[in-house]
């Protein structure tokens, strides 16, 4: 992660401005930053969409492959997460330097996704034990400036909003084998179901109060993180604490019911814009990074 | 040897299918090429400079369907081994890599591979003929290019990212570097190839060019071509990129002069 040298005035001063409710941009402590959303920004893959937020750009493309079903559920299809720290975001990163937190990144990934409700994978199904869809989420990390995993899950539950998975018949071909047709019209496609997919908050400690949406110099100030994933209804799918310093229960209990507090109020006006932005349909101006 | 079947993804499935549909040929008998244009026009150019804010200098660029975003670091010390410091001029280091996304089939490896290792040294050796590194002694330029969406040319396109992420750093170089990729069909030099073109069998050229003094910084052909059509192909290349570098121009021109008018109060 890029990180910032902070002085020892400088920590006072962020932590002094926390302890009463005021960071250095102004914002309240449960305050997000400016967050731009946009979908259908890759026109090669399935879904796609790019979030910036402050500083951080993240861009996630989603393509649907015909795979095996996994032999434990062969009724369900399966979703795969890679995230990309490209060079772009810091010098880093070059060569395998992004690796490590690339790697640890599409592991939380995979935790949060891990439940029954998320993502819907029998309907990913086409034939038992044979073929199933098989989600890709390819995650590329454009601009580090504190906060990856709010930004990161926002752009995901985009993306697969924007999905378009194409319908399929299934036909008997002449030996008895089955035989996959993809529908050749580009319009006929199955849109998935979104509405539990869950949402990172990251709370950090700087002090004794937590902040959501960290910025770089505000990291450095904290001890410990708390990342929480919280779904539309308010149930947590997945919990992690990270950093080098430790929390006690007290304060664990705390940065939760405000994880959870702020976690269940983004979904709905992130589902509101999305719904927006699928409204205008073809009249819409696709900006990208042009803008 | 035994019969390897390989399953196909959709995307090459979907594009085969659509060749054989339409019986298209790359360049018609009225001179139109696969997306409409005619042999020695360029695709639709977009372009924006300064993308980020935490780089010294970002652009990004589109090429009809090929989007690449290219950013710089630099010049600063120089970073990990202390053995690649150059008393006399600034080292360049670039690294090219496509997002897992890009390509109709989905690619597993981001960078590391031995395509991504070889353009990425076209491209430290393109930008080491134009940028003047000898007024950055013992220094670094990182050039990293991220190629969004690919749809042929990407080398090309490439070159062109990163001379506008170049301007945009505040680096002075020589020259523009403009790049264009060319291929000969039917005895017919097609100037800006896209994905369909560079794999229906055509012998592809790409060229890297400072187009004030007409000085190539790169030429790199592995294909198949006759002797005399060698000269018409790299005359056209040229061609086209001096055009590129027209539109280069004027995406820089614009952005100053965005960026210096005052800011309304």
């Amino acid at each position: 992660m890029a990180t910032v040298q902070v002085s020892e005035a400088e920590k006072v001063y962020i932590l002094h401005g926390i302890r009463d409710d005021l960071r250095v941009d102004g914002r309240g402590c449960e305050d997000y930053r400016h967050m731009e959303i946009e979908t259908d920004v890759v026109s090669n893959t399935d879904g796609s969409a790019k979030v910036t937020l402050g500083d951080t750009a993240v861009l996630v493309g989603v393509k649907a492959d015909i795979g095996k079903p996994r032999p434990k559920v062969p009724n369900e299809g399966y979703v795969e997460f890679f995230v990309d720290c490209s060079a772009n975001a810091t010098p880093e990163f070059e060569g395998r330097g992004g690796e490590e937190l690339g790697t640890e990144l599409s592991n939380t990934l995979y935790k949060v996704f891990n439940n029954k409700h998320s993502v819907d994978l029998k309907s990913l199904c086409i034939s038992a034990g044979e073929h199933c869809w098989v989600l890709y989420v390819d995650v590329l990390l454009l601009q580090c400036d504190g906060n990856l995993y709010d930004a990161i899950s926002v752009a995901i539950k985009a993306a697969l909003f924007n999905t378009k998975i194409p319908r399929v018949h299934i036909s008997a071909d002449e030996e008895g084998g089955k035989e996959i047709e993809l529908s050749d019209d580009p319009y006929d496609c199955v849109r998935l179901n979104v509405e539990n997919v869950p949402c990172i908050v990251t709370l950090c400690k700087v002090g004794h109060r937590h902040v959501v949406d960290a910025t770089l110099q505000e990291k450095a100030c904290s001890v410990a993180s708390l990342i929480i994933s919280v779904t539309h209804k308010g149930t947590i799918t997945c919990t992690r604490k990270v950093g080098g310093g430790s929390l006690d229960p007290e304060s664990i209990f705390e940065m939760t019911e405000a994880g959870k507090r702020v976690g269940k109020a983004l979904h709905a006006p992130l589902m509101k814009l999305l719904q927006q932005e699928e409204s205008l349909g073809k009249a819409r101006q696709k900006v990208g990074f042009l803008g | 040897m035994g019969n390897v079947v390989q399953r196909q993804t959709r995307g090459a499935l979907r594009f085969q299918l659509f060749r054989k549909m339409a019986g298209l040929e790359l360049l018609s008998d009225q001179g139109y090429r696969l997306d409409g244009r005619k042999a020695t026009e360029l695709r639709k150019f977009q372009a924006r400079m300064g993308v980020f804010a935490q780089a010294d200098g970002s652009a990004y660029l589109e090429q009809g369907n090929t989007k690449a975003l290219a950013v710089v670091y630099g010049p600063h010390e120089v970073r990990g081994s202390r053995s690649r410091i150059r008393h006399d001029q600034a080292v360049i280091n670039c690294q090219y890599s496509m997002a897992t996304f890009s390509t109709a089939e989905r690619k597993r490896r981001p960078h590391g591979d031995r395509k991504s290792t070889e353009m990425s040294l076209h491209l430290k050796q393109t930008f080491e003929a134009a940028v003047m590194t000898q007024l950055y002694p013992r220094s670094q330029i990182d050039i990293y290019v991220k190629i969004l969406q690919s749809d042929g040319g990407n080398y090309s396109v490439c070159v062109n990212a990163a001379t506008l992420a170049v301007i945009d750093a505040g680096i002075p170089m020589r020259d523009y570097v403009c790049a264009c990729t060319v291929g000969f069909v039917d005895e017919t030099p097609l100037a800006d190839l896209c994905y369909a073109e560079e794999g229906g069998g055509v012998s592809s050229l790409a060229l890297a060019l400072l187009p004030r003094g007409g000085q190539i910084a790169l030429l790199q052909m592995d294909a198949r071509l006759h002797q005399d059509h060698l000269e018409a192909l790299i005359e056209a290349a040229m061609t086209a990129c001096k055009g590129v570098s027209k539109v280069l121009d004027q995406v820089v021109r614009q952005h100053l002069q965005e960026a210096s008018v005052p800011s309304a109060e």
